[in-house]
């Protein structure tokens, strides 16, 4: 038995052994392919939004792959992508990075999905100084560790909702206003808080009501009950799909009157499809919608990846998924830019970005953001039993016009 | 510190209705906890995820069209033979071994409760629409959502139903006897193993009908449900095994408790206030985790 059990050992060891060697041969660029690694969430509680990140990413692999590839020292490579799953878990995606970029040879990294991993992952990059460009963690912390191989196609969280405050403060003639907000106690909507502060700041309006929701909570009954005792002029709520879910759950069953409701998530959140009708006129963050004009020679428009989307995966694609495909055209223009595959070089070519893409223009800023996309603001609107996500904000791309104040309850049907 | 709460006394209202209706809710699923911690001295780490199930059966319910909640009728039933074959699968290989190994073993099925929910279910936050609109009180300035009301009157339902059900019927007594005294009840002929079994069941099936209202009240998601396990163990700590009267009030008053904490500290910590509150109880009440187990084989 115990002889058995040592030449097991022994066999595995070896094997693991040839495979380390084996795998640390693939380098950087394989042949015609150049290879990016990702760790990302196909289990666990991210699993959806980690898919939706790994479609937007296999889609522009596979465009920019028939189209041409990439064009480096007149040779034409194409894409490839090692994903693992990272469970949605941040120690095991700080593991799985550092075995993408050991073992597997990989020197270019593509972001996961959501800001506490790619917070866990960006050192590890940053370590073995691989450039990372990432597409799904917007938490303002990131950009301000200085690190240098870093670079995010998204707009920071604490945009995501200061439009919706210069929105209201414009459609109270200017004068500040009287704010109520709940946020999650979690990086990314403690980020957004933050960048509401700002905002009251800047515009001289007032903060009522601040309340931070446990992680472990569904039920905001008593924020509710404050916000209707109060009657401020605007509410903001924040924490992800299950804070957008019940907040539109719970304004409609305590009958709730806010002239505006502004949310992040409503899009991850099937907010419209869930809630129906009682999530019209809720306001909404968008990093990117379809209608919007920019344009690229990949995916065109908007509205053309939103077809080709829905005809390669059966499903409208979220912001997360169109960010995801934007990544990699910015990686492509780098390489194709930097001429070359040291990383050095690609870093510094990531770093002079300046493009457009069918998700927004894409130019990066001191800490690694992009500092080129403003956020924009949809609102939830119904006609019968169908809702949609209108644009309303900025003006630029508004494709309807903002519908304020919200109709109280008792008016609505 | 804010006191709006004593400026506006309707705002005294509706937090203590919300907290009493929610109170009631966390009450039935506390019941099923003491049921089988007093019969076979287990704690129930998985309670929550047990609870999470049954609100993705009426979901699933939901999705097909029917009225989410009936599955107050069908959740229950299909949870008792969850129940019934989780322990006999795990449970009743690890209740006659120490407290700690039972806490490990139910521990385990909560994880891979949640990993199973995640894989059918998706990790996206749902919500099933009981559509049952809102009372108003006091001229609108007090509201309460109906599924709420519906899903407090269900739970007390249910509990007396159990509490019936326990007295008068040959399996109840058999249950409380065994609790009482396995030993005792064994030698008379109480097949202790079948009562270890249904005790399970019946647990299984109470956190099914809670479920089922926390999927029209609430959200459903496959990782939330410790918090509601952390609630259920701390009520059943405040009012000790077996005594269903205690239990509810301890329900209501953790409910209340929770929802003046919200009001009063900042909703940040209310969660930490429950917390709060379990560590005082335990000192206070010097509660023997570690009391005389009674397991017979």
């Amino acid at each position: 038995m115990n002889k058995l059990v040592k030449l097991f050992i022994t066999s595995i060891s070896a094997i693991t052994l040839a495979l380390v060697s084996f795998s640390s041969s693939f380098a950087k660029v394989e042949g015609d392919y150049i290879v990016l690694g990702s760790a990302i969430s196909l289990t666990g509680k991210y699993s959806s939004n980690g898919v939706h990140t790994q479609n937007g990413y296999n889609m522009a692999v596979d465009r920019i792959n028939k189209m041409g590839g990439v064009e480096v020292q007149g040779k034409k490579y194409k894409f490839e992508i090692i994903y693992y799953d990272d469970e949605s878990n941040p120690k095991r995606a700080a593991q799985l990075a550092e075995r993408l970029i050991k073992q597997d040879g990989v020197h270019y990294m593509l972001g996961p999905y959501s800001s506490g991993l790619t917070k866990a992952i960006a050192p590890v990059t940053e370590k073995y100084k691989i450039p990372m460009v990432e597409a799904n963690g917007a938490s303002r912390s990131l950009f301000t560790k200085g690190y240098k191989y870093l670079f995010a196609v998204l707009s920071p969280a604490n945009q995501y909702l200061e439009v919706a405050i210069d929105l209201a403060v414009e459609k109270n003639g200017g004068k500040g206003v009287r704010i109520a907000q709940a946020f999650e106690q979690d990086a990314f909507s403690q980020d957004v808080r933050l960048g509401i502060l700002d905002a009251a700041k800047r515009t001289g309006s007032e903060i009522i009501i601040d309340d931070k929701l446990p992680k472990e909570l569904n039920d905001m009954a008593a924020t509710l009950a404050k916000v209707k005792a109060t009657k401020p002029d605007v509410l903001v709520v924040s924490g992800h799909t299950k804070g957008a879910l019940t907040a539109i759950r719970q304004i409609s069953e305590m009958k709730v009157d806010v002239p505006m409701l502004a949310m992040t998530h409503c899009d991850a959140a099937k907010l419209s499809k869930q809630h129906g009708k009682k999530s019209e006129y809720a306001l909404c963050a968008s990093q990117w919608h379809k209608n919007l004009s920019y344009k690229d020679k990949f995916f065109g428009s908007g509205k053309k990846y939103d077809k080709d989307f829905k005809k390669e995966f059966g499903y409208a694609p979220p912001y997360q998924s169109a960010e995801s495909s934007a990544a990699l055209l910015v990686f492509k223009d780098a390489f194709e830019r930097a001429n070359s595959f040291d990383r050095d070089a690609v870093r510094d070519a990531l770093k002079t970005t300046e493009m457009q893409t069918f998700y927004g223009n894409i130019k990066f800023g001191p800490g690694g953001q992009n500092t080129a996309k403003p956020m924009i603001l949809f609102q939830v609107r119904c006609k019968g039993d169908e809702c949609e996500n209108k644009v309303v904000a900025p003006t630029k791309w508004a494709s309807d016009k903002f519908y304020h104040p919200i109709p109280k309850w008792s008016e609505r049907s | 510190m804010d006191f709006l709460i004593f400026k506006a006394p309707m705002l005294m209202v509706q937090a203590s209705l919300d907290g009493i209706l929610l109170g009631i809710l966390f009450a039935l699923i506390a019941y099923g906890m003491a049921l089988q911690w007093g019969v076979m001295n287990i704690i129930n780490i998985a309670q929550g995820d047990l609870v999470i199930l049954g609100g993705y059966i009426a979901y699933t319910m939901y999705l097909a069209g029917i009225h989410p909640a009936w599955g107050v009728i069908v959740s229950p039933i299909i949870m008792y033979f969850v129940g019934w074959y989780l322990y006999k699968l795990v449970i009743n290989k690890v209740v006659d071994r120490d407290l700690f190994i039972s806490i490990l073993a139910t521990f385990g099925i909560a994880i891979v409760m949640q990993q199973l929910m995640n894989f059918i279910f998706g990790a996206d936050v749902v919500v099933a629409q009981s559509e049952y609109g809102t009372t108003m009180l006091f001229d609108n300035s007090v509201t309460l959502p109906n599924s709420k009301i519906f899903s407090a009157f269900i739970s007390v339902l249910y509990a007396v139903g159990l509490v019936i059900y326990m007295k008068k019927s040959r399996l109840g007594r058999a249950i409380r006897a065994t609790a009482q005294n396995a030993r005792a009840a064994k030698i008379l002929g109480v097949d202790t193993e079948k009562v270890y079994a249904a005790t399970f069941g019946i647990n299984a099936a109470l956190c099914g009908v809670a479920g089922a209202l926390i999927a029209i009240t609430l959200t459903l998601h496959p990782y939330v449900g410790l918090p509601y396990t952390v609630r259920s163990f701390m009520i059943v700590i405040v009012a000790g095994l077996g005594n269903l009267p205690a239990v509810a009030i301890s329900g209501m008053g953790l409910g209340l408790f929770e929802e003046f904490a919200d009001y009063i500290l900042g909703t940040e910590f209310r969660i930490g206030a429950v917390f709060m509150l379990l560590v005082f109880i335990l000192v206070y009440r010097r509660f023997k985790l570690s009391k005389k187990r009674e397991y017979l084989k």
